[in-house]
């Protein structure tokens, strides 16, 4: 494997990066938005807010990128593959985050939203400055477990074509007939991705648990 | 002494809390019954009865942490209606001690106390930072204010709670039984901030079990059993000779041991 295979890789790599930058921030928009309609108290967007997140919970990320790949396309919406990959994985890392997000919300005390009403503090300051931030520090191991478990998920854009960091090893190992090899580097690769988040999310727990104590 | 000066407020002048007629249901249980109360602008009042009377309902309903079903409560004047506008009117006047503190952990003491006025009064920083140490310093604890509360002593942080509730210049504290969750040697120093508040002329309703406070402070002694308040009374008469037999009862109870 020459320098040439490793550059490939490299720019798999930075696909692989974009399509989980891409489902961080869109799903934690959006998850963010589910959460939040999921504990609004209001009977329909929580019930339809709860059947997103069951649906795509209750499915495999694979059928979910099928779906918005060829199933667009079906009704005639042929998408780039790389818009439709970070369509579904804004999809999917909503559902998931939203789901993970709403159990830390109401995991915040009850004393807390009312200690906020009492104080007079309108919606949007009770969640951006009381409910939130618990909640956050809540959902982190949660949050962080799913965030690598996402960027370990983007492989699977390779079904539509999509060549990011597992589809160019594969691609570089038919070359080379070097499998092992390979798939070592390719295997490093994602441990250096996945590894300080991992570091990162234990260091945040422990400031959080030093600042109140 | 408060006691001594009772007479609140000449009969004209408009009542901080009246509330008429309230009911209040969680489903199909009635938690309060047909309560009727007038309180004073400076006037002290303390609530006390069984375990489940619908003190804290009684008290909640005030600032609409909980809806009433029936009935009306104004505040200062403003009838509490189910809309935004005027339960956020009546929760700027309307300040609350809780009987776990409810700080909020992640932020430091003075944080605690210039959020809701920076918030919800529109004060700049530095200005709810005046206010909040001013505060402090009268709750006697300006020297903790860049700790978080879990780095207090209970006593500490429920002195910063009423600090808090104070920063909102509210004209109304409501406190729901705030020494009950306290070490026995931390409740002086709390009911000592309660009662110099109450010198001030702060209009307060107290739910407690500190008879020797209502004494002490209060104005009126309300008793409330099964949701409906039985009996009221200037303290004096009220601890001496009391008119129901639940009151007795229950004066009995806490008073005996
Ligand atoms: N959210 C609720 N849903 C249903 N019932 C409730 C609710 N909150 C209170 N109740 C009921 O209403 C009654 C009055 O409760 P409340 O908390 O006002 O009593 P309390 O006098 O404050 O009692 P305590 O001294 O134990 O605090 C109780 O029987 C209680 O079970
Ligand atoms: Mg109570």
């Amino acid at each position: 494997m020459g320098w040439n295979e490793f550059a490939f890789l490299l720019r798999g790599l930075q696909w692989t990066v974009a399509l989980s930058l891409v489902g961080f921030i869109g799903g934690g928009v959006f998850g963010l938005a589910v959460a939040l309609a999921r504990t609004s108290g209001q009977p329909l967007l929580e019930r339809v807010t709860a059947g997103y997140i069951g649906l795509f919970q209750g499915t495999p990320l694979l059928m979910q990128l099928f779906v918005v790949y060829y199933g667009l396309a079906l009704i005639g919406l042929k998408l780039d593959a790389w818009v439709a990959v970070s369509i579904g994985f804004t999809l999917h890392a909503s559902a998931f985050l939203g789901e993970i997000w709403r159990g830390s919300i109401q995991a915040v005390p009850r004393g807390q939203t009312e200690a906020a009403n009492a104080l007079s503090l309108h919606y949007v300051s009770r969640m951006k400055d009381v409910v939130l931030p618990q909640a956050f520090r809540i959902s982190l191991p949660a949050t962080v477990g799913f965030l690598v478990q996402l960027i370990k998920g983007t492989s699977l854009a390779a079904i539509v074509g999509f060549t990011e960091l597992a589809r160019a090893g594969n691609i570089v190992s038919n070359q080379t007939f070097k499998p092992l090899l390979v798939f070592a580097v390719v295997g490093a690769l994602y441990f250096v991705m996945c590894w300080p988040l991992s570091l990162y999310g234990a260091h945040l727990e422990r400031r959080f648990a030093a600042a109140s104590r | 002494m408060a006691a001594a000066n009772a007479s609140p407020a000449p009969a004209s002048a408009q009542p901080m809390i009246a509330m008429r007629g309230v009911e209040k249901w969680y489903g199909d249980y009635k938690a309060l019954t047909d309560i009727n109360l007038t309180v004073a602008s400076g006037e002290k009042i303390v609530l006390c009865g069984p375990s489940g009377s619908g003190k804290s309902t009684l008290i909640r309903c005030i600032n609409h942490l909980e809806p009433y079903s029936a009935g009306e409560i104004r505040v200062d004047g403003t009838l509490l209606g189910d809309d935004r506008k005027t339960i956020d009117a009546v929760r700027r006047e309307v300040g609350m001690v809780f009987q776990q503190f409810n700080l909020f952990p992640h932020l430091t003491v003075m944080q605690n106390c210039t959020l809701a006025p920076m918030r919800s009064r529109g004060l700049g920083k530095a200005q709810a930072e005046a206010v909040a140490r001013r505060l402090l310093d009268r709750v006697k604890i300006l020297d903790q204010a860049d700790k978080f509360p879990a780095q207090l002593s209970g006593g500490q942080q429920q002195r910063v709670a009423i600090a808090r509730a104070l920063c909102m210049k509210p004209k109304v504290m409501l406190f729901d039984e705030p020494t009950s969750a306290l070490d026995p040697e931390m409740v002086k120093e709390v009911l000592d901030t309660m009662i110099s508040l109450a010198e001030d002329g702060m209009t307060m309703i107290c739910v407690t079990h500190e008879m020797g406070f209502a004494r002490q402070v209060a104005d009126r002694v309300i008793f409330m059993a099964g949701g409906a308040i039985v009996e009221e009374g200037h303290p004096a008469e009220f601890f001496k000779a009391p008119k129901h037999e639940r009151t007795r009862k229950f004066l009995g109870e806490i008073l005996g041991h």
